[in-house]
């Protein structure tokens, strides 16, 4: 017998009785008109940046608020950057990135954390080897919890997936949290309208 | 290998006294903060509830949700090994990077490797080893196993931390500064990231409808790990699947609010296939699980989820570090999963509780640590793995106990002694409760002898 036989053939032999399946609900209590601010709460907890009224230009936004940045990565069509994803065919070249532009496809407002795949992202490492991260979020794509958030097909169908909340993080010395740990160094959400699809 | 002697090893941390508290005083404020963090859902306990149950569900059908994972898996691209035991699991992972030339590997922190001690074995094999998590990067440098599940260094106070950077890394050993250390670590560790040929996550969790492997972190390393080299090999417990993602929402949940206190850890991640160019390798570990899975008392054991909260809380793992317990999952649910892996060595684990059950009440998945702790106890007895001082005392209690009028003279005994006796006769090696503190003050009267007197007035009225 295989060593992968052996194991399920010893695990179904000392399986406990079956147990049935229990239905999650949604848990949904907040109301629409409340999602944003609380995903404004939420993102704060971990020191995410919210600006949400969308700046008129957003290369004098980014100049401004990045001053040293020499190397701006955008994958979002509102923004041209330095340069774009695909220069990156070496993954671990992302970390010469000083500020990463992306577009999440969608929000949640208990956590405060925006979804990135490699839909938007398309290599990566962009989203954690550069020195610090700006995503564009429409407010409408807020949803409320984790539960509903889980819906997105994304889990299902992308290869990478991940739920970003703040600039990565320690509490590994002294048990509170401070930045910056291995990945981003700040996390700034913008609310920026998608544009509508023709 | 001899029994762990956790109280003598709890003993010596205990003398440090500045460690003592400074530790005490931290993981009791992530007690704290779990429960500030709790309160503000008004279904945690639904949520407790439903954890309990879906993991209870997958265990009894674990086979079954293996499998669909393994399908799931083969879908995306993934291949999947399967090993015994940590041996195995170590050959697997040596085997995959040989065939690649892969000589750096970066991996973020997974109890799983630490249980199999892969990195002596594949750094025997000219593999070098970088620990990505922080906590985790300063146990590797400082050469010491984790003292903790969640914060592999919290025993360390961030001035000792200070003096493991100024030597591996030349920084300044004065500056204690947590922010000033985690960029001294990030500097130094991301320069092996770049360079590395493979990487290694753990899984918090694996989905079976999806072969999604999913990792939780605040620093971001396992999507490092995970995303810089092309190699990515995850190393899952058996016990580690669910069956969807309507399940991991309540899991996700529940993790870092029973952690440290947080709604989310800044990175929850799922890779579920490779990369284009790349390849993802997923092992599935067994290592005595699926004996444990047939343990009637016992199983509940594997819906763990390894939040550390039950640590956090317990009053014999705040005072006596996690070091103390030489074994690679400490504090309750350590002393519940490691007699299964040695009973001999780890005999005398149950015995040190308080079985106050606060361990129980926090759990997030609803374990009965205390009352395994305890049946653990019997367990051992009838194994004779009790040292016959210990048993000798249990049996003397017992007989005490159990017999009103020689309890009534122990206790007069014991309250007159500490009445009468000068100082240095109570505080010695024979009194151990009062080696770190002081011992209470004796009663004017015993609840009996109250009892008779006020018994005695109330007749009379």
């Amino acid at each position: 017998m295989g060593i992968r036989e052996d194991i399920l053939d010893r695990v179904r032999r000392n399986q406990p009785a079956a147990v049935p399946h229990p239905n999650v609900s949604d848990f949904s209590r907040i109301a629409k008109a409340d999602l944003i601010e609380t995903f404004r709460k939420a993102l704060a907890i971990l020191a995410g940046v919210l600006i949400e009224t969308p700046p008129a230009d957003l290369g004098a936004f980014l100049r401004k608020q990045f001053p040293n940045a020499k190397n701006i990565c955008s994958a979002v069509p509102e923004f041209l950057g330095n340069s774009k994803p695909e220069d990156y065919a070496n993954w671990a070249d992302a970390a010469s990135i000083d500020v990463t532009v992306v577009r999440s496809p969608m929000g949640v407002a208990e956590t405060g954390s925006v979804l990135l795949s490699e839909a938007d992202l398309r290599v990566n490492t962009i989203g954690f080897l550069a020195h610090d991260i700006v995503v564009l979020l429409d407010p409408e794509k807020i949803v409320e919890n984790i539960h509903a958030a889980y819906r997105h097909p994304a889990f299902s169908d992308k290869a990478y997936s991940v739920l970003m909340t703040g600039p990565s993080g320690s509490a590994d010395i002294g048990g509170k949290e401070v930045h910056p740990a291995q990945g981003v160094m700040t996390l700034t959400v913008i609310f920026w309208r998608e544009p509508a699809k023709r | 290998m001899s029994t762990v002697d956790q109280a003598a090893n709890a003993a010596r941390f205990i003398e440090d006294r500045p460690h003592e508290q400074y530790f005490d005083t931290l993981m009791w404020s992530l007690r704290e903060a779990r429960d500030r963090s709790a309160r503000e859902v008004p279904e945690w306990e639904e949520l407790r509830d439903l954890a309990s149950a879906i993991k209870e569900h997958t265990l009894s059908n674990l086979a079954e949700y293996l499998e669909q994972f393994e399908a799931s898996a083969k879908r995306n691209g993934v291949t999947v090994h399967w090993a015994h035991d940590a041996h195995e699991h170590n050959h697997i992972v040596a085997d995959i990077l040989n065939r690649h030339g892969a000589k750096q590997l970066i991996k973020s922190k997974s109890m799983l490797t630490e249980e199999c001690e892969m990195r002596p074995y594949l750094e025997n094999r000219g593999v070098t080893v970088t620990e990505t998590d922080l906590g985790e990067r300063i146990q590797q440098l400082d050469d010491e196993p984790p003292a903790h599940i969640v914060g592999p260094a919290w025993q360390k106070s961030p001035h000792d931390v200070a003096r493991v950077f100024a030597k591996a890394y030349g920084s300044d050993p004065n500056n204690d500064d947590p922010v000033y250390l985690a960029h001294e670590m990030r500097e130094h560790t991301r320069a092996l990231i770049v360079k590395a040929d493979a990487g290694m996550t753990g899984a918090n969790f694996a989905v079976a409808e999806t072969g999604a492997i999913v990792t939780a972190t605040n620093e971001g390393n396992a999507d490092l790990s995970g995303n810089v080299p092309k190699l990515r090999i995850c190393s899952v417990g058996i016990e580690k699947i669910i069956p969807t993602n309507r399940d991991l929402a309540v899991f996700i949940r529940l993790l870092p609010r029973s952690s440290i206190g947080i709604p989310i850890t800044q990175y929850t991640s799922h890779f579920r296939a490779p990369r284009e160019d790349g390849e993802m390798h997923v092992i599935f570990v067994d290592n005595g699980r699926s004996d444990r899975l047939g343990m009637e008392k016992f199983w509940p054991s594997l819906k763990c989820i390894r939040c550390g909260a039950c640590m956090n809380t317990c009053p014999v793992y705040r005072r006596s570090g996690g070091l103390s317990y030489g074994s690679t999952y400490m504090g309750p649910i350590g002393i519940i999963m490691m007699p299964t892996f040695d009973i001999r060595r780890f005999s005398e684990l149950p015995f040190s509780s308080t079985l106050s059950g606060s361990c129980s009440n926090v759990c997030p998945v609803k374990i009965d640590i205390h009352e395994q702790i305890y049946a653990w106890r019997g367990v051992m007895d009838e194994k004779h793995q009790i040292k016959l001082a210990k048993k000798s005392a249990m049996i003397a209690a017992g007989e005490v106990l159990s017999h009103p009028e020689l309890y009534r003279i122990a206790t007069f005994a014991t309250e007159t002694a500490l009445k009468l006796l000068p100082r240095f006769a109570i505080y010695n090696d024979l009194n151990a409760w009062g080696k770190h503190r002081e011992t209470p003050a004796p009663a004017k009267q015993t609840f009996h002898e109250w009892f008779k007197e006020n018994r005695q007035k109330g007749q009379k009225e």
